[in-house]
C-alpha cells in the first residue's frame, strides 16, 4: 500500500514537471536564448567542418525510385501555364543586386555555359530523405560573371510559386553560395527538370535542409542585408513559420 | 553520510531539464513525419518500418514491421479539448503543447547544447577525479556470472543492499549508468549529427558508421526509447529504495543508510 501511496505521489509529480516543462519553455527569455542559438549552432559547425567540404554524392541505383515533391508542386497563374506550354523558351533569370554588371540570362543561356552533374540526397526538415540526380549551372560560375561587391554578403532568390499571396523566396549566405555544389539545376534525373520539382529552375544547396532549395526561380540578388526584405528573416517559412534561418541541421 | 559529489549532482538535474526538453520536442519533430526507414533515402513513397498513423476510419495505429497495433487515444488519434486530432504523439508528450515543427527544433538544438556541453564537461571531470574507475566501472569479482546472476534475483526480489553496501552502486547499477554514459548517449549525439546536412559533408564517417542518414534517424529513435526505458527502470528504483531518502542524496549529497537486518532503526 505504502508503494502504491508513492507511485502515486511520484507519477503526479512527473505529470507536473512535463507541464511546467512545457510553460517554461513557452516564454519570452527561454524562447529567445533558444532563438539565438541559431547562429551560435553555424559557427559551431563551420568550426568543426572543412566550409569546402562535398555533401556525398551517391551511385545511380541509389537513387530513390520516386523523389517525393514537396511545398509547391506546380506555380497557379496563366503566365507560368504559357511557359509550361512553349518549353520555358522565354523564361528569364536575372541577377541583380549588389552586382557590376548584372545579367538576365534564358534556360538556353545557363545550358551553354559549364555545368555540374550530381547524385545528391535531398534532406526535408520534417525528417524525410530522397536522392536524386541534378544537373545544372553552378551558382558560383554565375556570380563571378556578374561581377559581385565586396561587401555582398547574401544571395537571395525570388520565385514563381506562392502560398496565397505571399511569394517563396530564400536566402545563403556566400560560404554556401561560392560552394561547388551549389548549382541552378535545370535537369533531373536526366530529364528536363518537372513541374512539381520546380521547372525550369531550381536551387540546389547540398549542405542545407529542403527549404533552402528554392523552385520556380525568377531572379538571384546578391544583398548585405535581408532584414529589410519581405518579412526580414530571410525566407518564406523563415518569415511564416519560424524556421530556422540557419538550415545546416 | 555524504553521497555523490556536487558535480553528480548538478549534472543529474542538469539532465533532468535538457532530457525531458529533448524527448518532448523530440517528439514534435517525429510527429512532422511519423515513419522511420532504414538506409540511405526514405520518404512518403518508401516503405518504413514503423509508422503511427490514423485510419480513414478514425482508427490510431501503431504499425512496427508487420505488427499493427491499435492505439486510439493515445497515439496517431487522440484528443486535445474535446477536439480529435490525427498526429503521432498527443500533445501532453510534445514540446510545444501545440504542433510548431519550428519550436520543436529550437528546443531541441537548446536542449541538445546543454546534454553535450554538460555531459562533455562531466565526463572530463569524472576521469579526472576517478569518479568513473572509483564509483562506475564494476571490479572483474562484480561482473562473474554468478554474482551478476546473484544481483538479477536481489532486484527481482526488491532486495536492496542495505547497511553500508547501500552506499555504492550496485552492480546492475553500474552496468546500467555505464550503458548509458558511454553507449546510450554517445550513440544519441552522434545520430543526431548523423541527420545534419552540413555534419555529413565533412563527418561522412557517421553516416557509414550507421548505414545511412534515414538508419541514422531510426537509431536515434531507438536510443531515445531505451533512454525512456532507463528512466522509468531509474525512478522505479529510487521509489522503492526510499524516494525521500534518495531524492535528498541527489539534492544535498546527505544519505541516510538503511540499517542492516534486524538491527532497531
Amino acid at each position: 500500500m505504502i508503494i502504491g501511496r508513492r507511485k502515486l505521489i511520484a507519477g503526479l509529480g512527473a505529470g507536473i514537471a512535463l507541464g511546467g516543462c512545457q510553460k517554461i519553455l513557452e516564454t519570452e527569455p527561454a524562447d529567445g536564448l533558444a532563438s539565438s542559438l541559431d547562429l551560435f549552432t553555424r559557427d559551431a559547425q563551420r568550426l568543426v567542418t572543412d566550409r569546402n567540404a562535398l555533401a556525398r554524392e551517391y551511385a545511380p541505383e541509389e537513387r530513390s525510385p520516386d523523389f517525393r515533391a514537396n511545398g509547391s508542386r506546380t506555380v497557379d497563374t496563366p503566365e507560368y501555364r504559357r511557359h509550361l506550354a512553349n518549353g520555358f523558351a522565354d523564361w528569364r533569370l536575372t541577377v541583380g543586386g549588389m552586382v557590376a554588371r548584372p545579367l538576365s540570362l534564358s534556360i538556353a543561356d545557363l545550358q551553354q555555359m559549364p555545368a555540374r552533374t550530381q547524385i545528391t540526397r535531398h534532406d526535408c526538415v520534417e525528417g524525410w530523405s530522397a536522392i536524386g540526380q541534378w544537373t545544372g549551372t553552378p551558382l558560383s560560375h554565375l556570380l563571378r560573371l556578374a561581377r559581385i561587391s565586396d561587401r555582398a554578403r547574401y544571395v537571395l532568390f525570388r520565385c514563381a510559386d506562392s502560398f496565397g499571396d505571399t511569394p517563396y523566396y530564400e536566402s545563403i549566405d556566400m560560404i554556401e553560395a561560392m560552394h561547388p555544389q551549389t548549382i541552378m539545376a535545370w535537369r533531373m534525373n536526366g530529364q528536363p527538370l518537372p513541374e512539381r520539382h520546380g521547372a525550369p529552375l531550381r536551387l540546389r544547396v547540398e549542405r542545407q535542409l529542403g527549404y533552402k532549395h528554392a523552385k520556380y526561380v525568377t531572379g538571384i540578388e546578391v544583398i548585405e542585408d535581408f532584414r529589410t526584405i519581405a518579412g526580414g528573416k530571410g525566407g518564406f517559412w523563415e518569415d511564416r513559420a519560424g524556421y530556422q534561418w540557419w538550415a545546416g541541421i | 553520510m555524504r553521497r555523490h559529489r556536487v558535480s553528480t549532482r548538478a549534472w543529474h538535474w542538469l539532465n533532468v531539464v535538457a532530457v525531458f526538453t529533448l524527448l518532448m520536442s523530440g517528439m514534435t519533430i517525429f510527429n512532422a513525419h511519423p515513419r522511420l526507414y532504414w538506409g540511405q533515402y526514405g520518404a512518403n513513397p518508401d516503405q518504413p518500418w514503423l509508422h503511427i498513423y490514423a485510419t480513414r476510419g478514425g482508427e490510431g495505429v501503431l504499425r512496427v514491421g508487420s505488427v499493427e497495433v491499435e492505439t486510439t487515444g493515445v497515439l496517431g488519434v487522440w484528443e486535445k479539448d474535446g477536439r480529435t486530432q490525427t498526429r503521432a504523439f498527443p500533445h501532453w508528450m510534445t514540446l510545444p503543447s501545440h504542433y510548431s515543427l519550428s519550436s520543436g527544433r529550437k528546443y531541441h538544438f537548446l536542449g541538445a547544447w546543454l546534454l553535450v556541453i554538460a555531459g562533455v564537461l562531466y565526463l572530463l571531470w569524472s576521469l579526472a577525479n576517478r569518479h568513473v574507475w572509483r564509483d562506475l566501472l564494476p571490479s572483474r569479482k562484480e561482473i562473474a556470472p554468478r554474482h551478476l546472476w546473484h544481483d538479477i534475483k536481489d532486484h527481482a526480489r526488491l532486495r536492496l543492499p542495505r547497511g553500508e553496501a547501500a552506499a555504492r552502486y550496485n552492480p546492475l547499477q553500474k552496468l546500467a549508468y555505464l550503458s548509458v554514459l558511454f553507449v546510450i548517449l554517445p550513440v544519441i549525439v552522434l545520430t543526431g549529427l548523423g541527420m545534419s546536412p552540413m555534419m555529413n559533408a565533412s563527418w561522412g564517417w557517421i553516416l557509414d558508421l550507421f548505414g545511412g542518414r534515414q538508419s541514422a534517424r531510426s537509431v536515434h529513435f531507438i536510443a531515445a526509447f531505451l533512454l525512456v526505458a532507463f528512466i522509468v527502470l531509474h525512478l522505479l528504483m529510487v521509489v522503492i529504495a526510499g524516494p525521500v531518502n534518495e531524492i535528498r542524496s541527489m539534492i544535498t549529497g546527505r544519505f541516510r543508510l538503511p540499517p542492516e537486518k534486524g538491527d532497531t532503526p
